[in-house]
């Protein structure tokens, strides 16, 4: 059944009759996601799209019975509304938002993992289960049921593996976009946890970047927990010391989180792994050929 | 963003803590009363640039009277301070900060902090070993640096001050003194969002007291829209020119030394195109992420800068389209190229919705445009585009 969402997930969306709340509640619509609704504080009671808008999170769910939320609010209320979408009783919440202050989720880290609630992001494309349910900004077409999992802190790059995957005929479980900040609501472990526990689950992709050592810690919990074969590859092998790479973590400071590094731990633990981005796909491929897992 | 060790004392100083006394001076008469306010003997004239390693740089001197102090500040304001964590450039020196002399002292002692990305807490480091790189003390003697996490929920309590002062070997009132100062330290830390933040070295002086002789503090970017005070602060001048003009327009843009310009929607994407030229025997000029929305207007700002840095020799464009559609973003490209005039090599790649369609429509343009599939293609044909040229 693949990992977090599902066909039956049902979705409420924060900052619902925004722009980007709307054009991607409307794509996923459009693909069968059950979005059962939204919030934007002062419209309750309206209708967008068709479905009802809520002036809370509190009474969203407990009129929709939602099981997760996507946030599409700007960076300086993300805090908020994630704290509300905790407090709302939803198992899942899903922050696309981008830039949102470091401190803040220092607070929403630890509020989420008390809680018990699963936080995928900030700054993310979110999370999607090919043929079933899409939260979240990626394009929907470029992906394809199937048996591998991917994880990621890369938008773009998980599209990348994706269209890959899909194009040799291995296609998808679930693919999570974890986000590019330094705080992420879900780590890679994490998401190995998840994919390793699943059985619709058979490998798994984990694309990481410079800049803290997620990637390091991810590489020695394969090692001792993941029996499925993972592939893994790094960008920013080319990424000058000191200078932040779009991404608020994609920095390498005091000469820490390195490409290189990381490499080096996939090497340690291991982990197959690419140093090429056109070859996530075809070194997955390879991989599950010499298991005698695929043809 | 960063502060200048001025702009960082001021802050530090409204917290309580114990910073050295200094004075800004703009110009060398400026210098020259500064000394005579200080009234000291000896003061210290130190090159304000947004780098560390000024005192082996030559930015940091001592001087022992009005007139070199003044001849120190003339030297060092309007030229450039090159030091090992600045480009060949260097960085421009517009002020410099005439400070009180503390030295000799007892002992120099360190203290920083940053956003942990493991524990997912504030950490502050405190060490014995002042003065010195605190990257070398890590690798060489990582027993001396002493880790404090801050519970974000509780901040920072008084044991935690006191078990570092304890740790730091200090004695009698120093133990007080030495808590108030990390006290305040994570207050200004959490209140204005810093990112990163350096004592060093923190004086411990001949007469027991602490003192805070050097102050940098790095600010989360996130944050900035509610601290306006300290963006005001912001000094565009010690930042790279090219770097700034992509801000202003919600570019990503980061500065390499290669020659093939890169324009690529996505942060981890952009890093993966950098490292697939390099891969295919060329040398990426750049980091740029045009984010989401590659329209016209994003695509010629993007051309602008990527061309404003005379050794490109060639661009690969780079882009998922993912939702947008590649023919859209396949004319905006043919409108910018036209409209900025574009006479390097350009490779396009774009996958998508409708990429077939892009590409047919950038081959059949007229334009210096090659259309390629797939990253190792765009890669390849950029790569050899550069070569044959060169």
């Amino acid at each position: 059944m693949s990992v977090l969402v599902n066909k039956d997930t049902k979705v409420l969306v924060q900052g619902f009759t925004g722009k980007n709340g709307t054009f991607h509640a409307e794509q996923a619509l459009k693909v069968g996601t059950k979005v059962v609704g939204g919030v934007t504080p002062g419209k309750g009671g309206s209708e967008h799209l068709g479905l009802p808008v809520f002036n809370t999170m509190k009474d969203a769910v407990r009129q929709t019975q939602a099981d997760a939320s996507v946030i599409y609010v700007p960076a300086a209320f993300a805090k908020d509304s994630i704290l509300e979408a905790i407090d709302s009783g939803v198992k899942l919440i899903v922050c696309i938002t981008e830039g949102v202050p470091t401190l803040d989720m220092l607070y929403v880290k630890k509020a989420v993992d008390e809680a018990g609630i699963r936080l995928i992001g900030p700054n993310c494309p979110g999370v999607i289960t090919p043929g079933e349910c899409k939260i979240g900004i990626m394009p929907w077409h470029i992906h394809n049921p199937g048996r591998i999992g991917i994880v990621s802190r890369s938008g773009t790059l998980t599209y990348e593996a994706v269209a890959q995957t899909t194009a040799l005929g291995l296609g998808q479980s679930t693919c999570i976009g974890i986000g590019g900040d330094p705080i992420p609501g879900t780590s890679h472990i994490d998401a190995l946890k998840l994919f390793q526990d699943d059985p619709d689950t058979d490998a798994i992709i984990m694309i990481g970047e410079i800049g803290g050592s997620a990637e390091e810690e991810a590489a020695e919990f394969a090692k001792a927990y993941v029996k499925k074969p993972v592939v893994g590859y790094i960008a920013g092998v080319t990424a000058p010391k000191g200078k932040r790479m779009g991404h608020a973590g994609a920095i390498i400071s005091g000469g820490k989180g390195t490409a290189e590094e990381k490499f080096a731990a996939f090497e340690r633990a291991g982990i197959a792994y690419t140093r090429s981005p056109a070859e996530i796909g075809k070194t997955m491929f390879e991989l599950l050929k010499s298991k005698g897992m695929i043809k | 963003m960063n502060l200048h060790e001025y702009q960082a004392k001021e802050l530090l100083a409204k917290y309580g803590l114990p910073v050295q006394r200094g004075i800004l001076a703009n110009s060398a008469e400026e210098a020259a009363a500064a000394y005579d306010t200080l009234g000291g003997k000896f003061a210290v004239v130190k090159a304000q640039v947004h780098a560390g390693g000024r005192g082996k740089a030559g930015g940091v001197k001592v001087v022992k009277s009005r007139e070199e102090a003044a001849e120190v500040a003339k030297t060092l304001i309007g030229t450039n301070l090159v030091t090992y964590q600045t480009d060949a450039a260097g960085q421009p020196v517009h002020s410099v900060l005439v400070c009180e002399d503390m030295y000799p002292v007892q002992r120099e002692l360190y203290l920083g902090a940053v956003v942990d990305r493991s524990s997912q807490r504030v950490v502050f480091m405190v060490s014995t070993e002042g003065g010195v790189e605190i990257e070398k003390v890590a690798e060489e003697t990582p027993e001396k640096i002493i880790k404090i996490e801050v519970d974000p929920l509780v901040g920072m309590q008084p044991f935690q001050g006191r078990d570092a002062a304890f740790a730091l070997g200090l004695s009698g009132s120093q133990i007080a003194a030495f808590t108030k100062l990390i006290l305040g330290s994570y207050k200004a830390f959490v209140e204005n969002d810093f990112a990163l933040f350096e004592v060093n070295p923190l004086a411990l002086r001949e007469n027991g007291e602490l003192a805070c002789v050097d102050g940098k503090i790095n600010l989360d970017s996130n944050a900035l829209h509610r601290h306006p005070e300290l963006l005001a602060q912001r000094d565009k001048s010690q930042e790279n020119e090219r770097e700034v003009k992509a801000s202003e327009f919600d570019l990503n843009y980061v500065a390499l030394e290669g020659n093939i310009g890169c324009m690529v929607n996505g942060a981890g994407l952009a890093m993966a195109t950098m490292d697939i030229i390099k891969l295919k025997g060329g040398q990426p000029a750049n980091f740029l992420d045009v984010g989401g929305g590659a329209t016209k207007e994003r695509v010629i700002e993007a051309f602008k800068l990527i061309l404003a840095d005379t050794s490109v020799k060639g661009v690969l464009i780079n882009i998922f389209g993912g939702i947008v559609r590649c023919d859209m973003i396949a004319e905006a490209i043919i409108a910018a190229v036209k409209e900025v005039h574009v006479t390097v090599p350009v490779v396009v790649r774009l996958e998508g919705n409708n990429a077939e369609l892009g590409a047919k429509i950038l081959d059949e343009s007229g334009l210096k445009l090659t259309s390629a599939q797939g990253l190792n293609d765009a890669a390849e044909k950029i790569v050899a585009a550069v070569k044959a040229i060169s």
